[in-house]
């Protein structure tokens, strides 16, 4: 028991904790679409371009989160502009879009090697990493997603599942799509000082198959997700500090467990379920 | 190119196409296609692959835009202004995903989100107009279970229940009969001919000509554009099967039912000759 309190009387344990527990939530609702929308690669590539935004937004004496902002934004909106007609798939969009603004953000670091900001945080995640004004963001940005998904569960459920008939029956799956990677954008973003660039996807991802595994009900699933995303944050937090190792990295290890546990229960529950 | 099937006046008409012209590109599926279809027909289009019947389906959803001509719907409403719900859409089964997470229910539930409701679950007046429906349809035993998890006739029952929880005037079915075995196809075809009969206009693809034939009263050849239309027993002819599909039709009539073949077996003998 005293292995659980013991790290709750430094302020920056109880800060890094919330802030798990926010992004672990938001990250589980929101990849729950990111999967069945066949988006898992978008997480993994907003975060570079974000990446790539906040160098250039430093160079230029910005915010770290006004730059990584506005490229990742400026990456969902170039990617969701250049696959609406179907012609150029969503993963090659991706793999162009954000390597090359992630590209010009190592490139600004390269040239300008006088950096005082340290991106080791952004990078892998740090549990020191977590300031006021992160906690404030990490809040707001699940707030407005919690809120927004909640909302918005029977349009985003319909054009998600068949998106031809959504827009038969009245549904703007254009508007649709381009408020869900606005929504995605900002929960990359607000999860890169505590997850990390490199990790980021892996908490969308890791939730939503493992609550993929545990149940055939889509409103189950977002349920399982958010439950698993919030609780792993908080037991990888949790293992961070214990173990001294990157926040970002005990987290996704272990949700990467939890997925395989979950996998194991699968078939039990086609036996016997 | 014209074809009219003849209606009292316009406002009869449930689709309406005036010089339609549409394509893809620089690819032109058809030109200046005229078509009438009457309030509360029941209407098959039939033709080979690549025809445009697709095309013609989407220029009637409003999923296609026609390059040039009018599309009018139900009381003479252009296509992207009916009112939500006004139409009924089943899309091909062979496009759904069946390993999305998904119940029954669910599925059908999609359907209401022209109801305005905000909140994620079901009202109880919905729940009982999902239930009423799904009983009608002899789907009420499996509303919790997954998509994947029932028959083919099932499934095809299932998004026809979202199809009409809305009460639509126009039901637009594509190829509702492929994939499924031929006593699934009859029941498909008997429960349309049954909601014809009670004022629904259907209109459906499908390349079943032998089901058409003995089920649907009324048969659009089409092949960029309208060949023939009429009632079955009338338009099935060699004439108008090798004008449509180009190839050679074998059309046996026996005791007034139809027997289409695709081609003259190698070793047919004509005992009539």
């Amino acid at each position: 028991m005293e292995l659980f309190l013991e790290p709750l009387e430094y302020e920056f344990f109880r800060h890094a904790l919330l802030a798990a527990f926010m992004v672990g939530a938001s990250g589980g609702l929101i990849g729950v679409y990111v999967v069945l929308r066949g988006m898992s690669y978008v997480g993994h590539g907003l975060s570079h371009a974000a990446i790539g935004g906040a160098v250039v937004g430093i160079t230029l004496g910005l915010d770290f989160y006004i730059g990584a902002c506005v490229m990742g934004l400026l990456a969902a909106l170039i990617i969701n502009k250049i696959t609406r007609n179907n012609k150029i798939k969503l993963d090659a969009a991706i793999g162009i879009v954000t390597t090359a603004m992630f590209a010009l953000g190592v490139a600004i670091v390269s040239k300008v090697r006088n950096f005082k900001q340290n991106f080791e945080a952004a990078l892998f995640g740090n549990i020191l990493g977590i300031t006021q004004q992160d906690l404030i963001i990490i809040g707001f940005v699940a707030g407005v997603t919690l809120v927004t998904l909640f909302f918005s569960y029977r349009t985003l459920l319909f054009a998600t599942f068949d998106r031809e008939a959504a827009q038969v029956f009245g549904i703007k799956t254009a508007s649709v799509q381009l408020l869900f990677s606005l929504l995605l954008t900002f929960s990359v973003i607000a999860s890169l000082n505590v997850i990390g660039v490199t990790m980021v996807a892996a908490t969308l991802i890791a939730p939503a198959m493992t609550a993929r595994m545990l149940t055939d009900s889509f409103s189950k699933m977002m349920i399982y997700s958010t439950i698993i995303g919030a609780v792993t944050g908080v037991i990888g937090m949790y293992l961070s500090y214990i173990f001294n190792v990157a926040s970002g990295t005990t987290i996704v290890l272990f949700s990467a467990v939890v997925f395989g546990i979950s996998m194991l229960i699968k078939p039990m529950r086609s036996r016997y379920g | 190119m014209r074809a009219i099937f003849p209606s009292d006046s316009q406002s009869d008409a449930a689709v309406s196409l005036t010089g339609v012209s549409a394509g893809y590109e620089q690819n032109i599926v058809f030109e200046d296609l005229s078509l009438e279809i009457a309030a509360g027909m029941f209407a098959g289009i039939v033709g080979p692959t690549a025809s445009g019947k697709t095309t013609l389906l989407k220029i009637i959803l409003g999923l296609h835009p026609a390059n040039s001509g009018k599309v009018l719907l139900h009381g003479g409403a252009p296509v992207n202004r009916v009112k939500p719900g006004t139409i009924g859409y089943v899309p091909q089964l062979g496009s759904v995903d069946w390993d999305f997470p998904v119940t029954v229910e669910e599925v059908i539930m999609m359907g209401l989100y022209t109801n305005g409701r905000i909140w994620p679950w079901l009202s109880r007046p919905e729940r009982i107009r999902v239930r009423t429906l799904a009983y009608r349809l002899g789907i009420d035993n499996c509303l919790q279970h997954h998509i994947s998890e029932i028959s083919g006739g099932q499934r095809q029952r299932a998004f026809l229940a979202r199809a009409l929880i809305n009460n639509p005037k126009l039901l637009v079915l594509d190829e509702p009969t492929s994939g499924v075995d031929i006593k699934t196809q009859h029941e498909v075809l008997h429960l349309l001919s049954d909601l014809n009969g009670e004022g629904i206009t259907i209109i459906l693809t499908t390349h079943d000509l032998n089901a058409v034939a003995s089920h649907l009263p009324w048969v659009i050849c089409f092949n960029r554009g309208v060949v023939a239309q009429g009632r079955p027993h009338d338009i099935f002819t060699n004439e108008v099967m090798t004008k449509t599909y180009g190839g050679d039709i074998v059309i046996v009539k026996y005791q007034g039912h139809f027997l289409i073949a695709n081609s003259t077996p190698l070793n047919f003998i004509d005992e009539n000759r």
